[in-house]
């Protein structure tokens, strides 16, 4: 396609979905950048669309993170890839104790995509970063050609300050101190599963795709001093607790009966044989505390909307043998298993 | 939630204990028939509220377990071919074949879909004429009536692009094979819910009479599952075995005669090879003479693979009750979900994986009282 003269005749003006053309670095590229993804952006960082932001200078220590967005359907109920993409690289330098500065997006477009969908996905990320108060300042487009991708591929970057006042390691944590999540469980994976597969089920199901920093800054305010902080993403809850478990060997014991799941996510993995604790979330936090602040720090996080369904879900028992124990419902204790790949759905 | 909480109620699974182990004055051994009741005992953690005496061994009744190897190596043979796209239940994605399963045969070219229904998979051949639509029929009674369903759907709309690769089987000829075997310990019987609720429990009764022993229907939570051990001990004590239904929210005695019709009408009993139990007369489920244009094994011709491969796996045993999961000599050395050497590791409702998911620690107590 590059031996096409400049001046092609195609008017990509006019096209009402992404062509590869706007992915190849001429009239059509710049045209696409300036008209449409720009708008969304305006800041002092990003206009000068030179080839790399440049940032003023950071006081203290930086936290830096990378993450690739790929989900079937692009939107959802309460988000979309857009806010999917800002959402999980903000939360992952909010769990390392940062507060969030710049983010860098990189879009890979399908050949095809409706103009109207790639116009909703920009004004979601912009929409997530007002909220989470973070800068996109560099950008990237590519277009492939239509079957190479599924509609849109997001990859972003994300810079942070570390907070003086967090100290965060798994080697922090004590026996003793609680497992805290802050709302419900697998809300996301199922809201996203039962859009792709279209299941209807009683009740509305929301992806709970957002910031963790308010939560974060009311444990803060509050004086509580959390050990370990993570956002339970794919594997859900136990994947988070297995990681701290082998990464500090120690023993954690989950109270299934104190998890928080909402009525209409308990129906659905009830019915397709799966358990919300291993289901996907993608606004909640997990976080270690000492024991004695337990108490403190779910009445911090309820003081947030996002954070009314906190509770204390396990504690740490003990070091050496690295596990996760359940104390199931009825009293009795077993292994609580690392999630094996994705959950299938049962035959029967 | 309704029919769920009730039944997961602690102080009532804990009276039901305490009426088992005031029941009991020697030892038993109980098998539950059904994968779905064995994931249930571990993950409550029911084992541990039962008294000595009582052991509970885990029965066949997982369908990804006991489907022969050569019906899921025919499987990824057809999902390689360039016209057929292959539609499964998740379950069966993950089993080995003899080279791969049909979670990797993706990346060697085949065409594989995951579906819900089996009716998703009439659909999508529907929408896609050009293809070869074939549906991996593989379950019990609870999953042959839909299949049945799908078959007849695919006729009624004129698709001549669908067809059936049918590993179906049936649980009172397994039942009846393991019961009649030398070195049969399985003193009772919990016979699975949702199977009954489709077949009735009338087709237990002759088993109960002729083996003599007890067999009582049971649902799938805490609540049913300790009742029907209570029950089962309760005639075992007393030298009684007839068919008892604890499932009788969900049970009759003829079941859902409307899918045992649908059944009829598409499938034949036949004797069917079960994987680590060999072939058991009238074990499965086959496709009605009238019914072969639907039959992938005619439609693609039959994938021979002889015998199935010499291995430590002792999935055979564990699947007759000889042994528990944990004392095969490779279990969660050799052989872990993510290396299984058999079946019932793969499966979400295989014994083995069961006790590798719930139950490897040694040092778990026993339940707070």
């Amino acid at each position: 396609m590059s031996q096409l003269p400049i001046e092609c005749p195609v008017e990509y003006a006019n096209s009402d979905v992404v062509l590869l053309a706007h992915g190849e670095g001429a009239r059509a590229t710049r045209r696409l950048i300036q008209s449409v993804i720009l708008p969304y952006f305006a800041n002092d960082r990003i206009a000068p669309l030179g080839d790399s932001a440049v940032l003023p200078s950071v006081d203290g220590r930086l936290a830096i993170t990378t993450d690739g967005f790929v989900v079937t359907p692009l939107n959802f109920p309460g988000g979309d890839i857009g806010r999917l993409a800002v959402c999980g690289t903000v939360n992952d330098l909010v769990v390392a104790g940062a507060d969030p500065l710049y983010l860098t997006l990189g879009l890979i477009l399908e050949e095809g995509l409706p103009l109207a969908t790639l116009h909703c996905i920009l004004a979601s990320v912009r929409d997530a970063a007002r909220e989470a108060d973070v800068l996109v300042v560099a950008g990237d487009t590519k277009v492939v050609p239509r079957g190479a991708a599924d509609g849109a591929f997001i990859t972003s970057a994300g810079i942070g300050r570390i907070r003086t006042d967090l100290d965060l390691s798994p080697d922090n944590v004590r026996p003793g101190d609680a497992v805290i999540v802050s709302g419900t469980l697998g809300d996301h994976g199922i809201t996203v599963l039962a859009e792709r597969e279209g299941f209807q089920f009683q009740g509305a199901l929301q992806s709970d795709c957002g910031s963790i920093r308010p939560i974060v800054l009311r444990m803060i305010e509050a004086g509580v001093s959390p050990r370990w902080m993570r956002d339970p993403t794919r594997g859900g809850l136990a994947s988070v607790l297995h990681e701290l478990a082998e990464t500090a060997r120690l023993t954690l014991e989950v109270d299934e009966s104190a998890l928080p799941v909402s009525p209409v996510v308990r129906g659905a993995c009830e019915l397709l044989g799966l358990d919300p604790i291993y289901v996907a979330n993608e606004g909640k936090l997990v976080a270690l505390v000492p024991g004695e602040q337990a108490d403190a720090t779910v009445a911090a996080m309820r003081r947030d909307a996002l954070g009314r369904e906190a509770r204390v879900v396990g504690r740490v028992m003990a070091r050496g043998t690295p596990g996760v124990i359940m104390r199931t419902a009825l009293g009795s204790r077993r292994v609580l298993d690392e999630p094996q790949g994705s959950p299938l759905p049962r035959i029967c | 939630m309704k029919f769920v909480d009730e039944y997961r109620d602690a102080e009532g699974a804990r009276a039901l204990a305490e009426g088992i182990r005031r029941a009991v004055t020697r030892p038993w051994t109980i098998m539950e028939v059904c994968g779905g009741q064995t994931h249930a005992i571990m993950k409550f953690g029911i084992d541990q509220m039962l008294p000595g005496e009582i052991r509970v061994i885990h029965g066949p009744g997982c369908p990804v377990c006991v489907t022969p190897q050569e019906y899921i190596d025919s499987a990824i043979d057809l999902a390689c071919r360039r016209k057929v796209m292959l539609c499964s239940f998740g379950d069966m994605l993950r089993v080995p074949g003899s080279a791969g399963s049909l979670l990797q045969a993706p990346s060697r070219g085949a065409d594989v879909r995951t579906v819900y229904s089996p009716l998703d998979a009439v659909e999508i051949a529907a929408l896609n004429p050009a293809r070869e639509v074939v549906f991996f029929a593989v379950g019990f009674e609870t999953t042959a009536p839909v299949t049945a369903l799908a078959v007849t759907q695919a006729r009624a709309r004129g698709l001549n692009n669908f067809s059936l690769l049918v590993a179906h089987v049936t649980v009172p000829g397994a039942l009846r094979a393991l019961l009649g075997m030398p070195g049969n310990t399985v003193q009772g019987i919990l016979a699975a819910g949702h199977v009954c609720t489709v077949m009735g429990w009338h087709e237990y009764v002759s088993l109960a009479d002729g083996f003599r022993v007890p067999i009582v229907v049971t649902g799938f939570e805490p609540v049913d599952l300790l009742e029907g051990i209570l029950r089962t001990v309760r005639q075992l004590e007393a030298g009684r075995h007839v068919v008892e239904n604890q499932y009788s929210r969900a049970v009759r005695e003829f079941g859902n005669e409307s899918a045992r019709r649908l059944i009829d009408s598409v499938y034949r009993v036949a004797d069917c090879s079960w994987r680590g139990l060999g072939i058991i007369p009238q074990g499965g489920l086959r496709l009605r003479p009238e019914w072969c244009d639907y039959d992938a094994e005619v439609r693609f011709g039959r994938c021979e693979n002889g015998l199935e491969p010499e291995s430590e796996c002792r999935a055979g045993d564990v699947l007759r009750g000889l042994i528990r999961p944990d004392q095969c000599p490779a279990f969660g050395t050799r052989c872990h979900p993510e290396n299984p050497l058999g079946a019932p590791m793969v499966s979400s409702e295989g014994a083995c994986a069961a006790y590798w998911k719930y139950g490897r620690r040694s040092d778990l107590g026993s339940p707070a009282s």
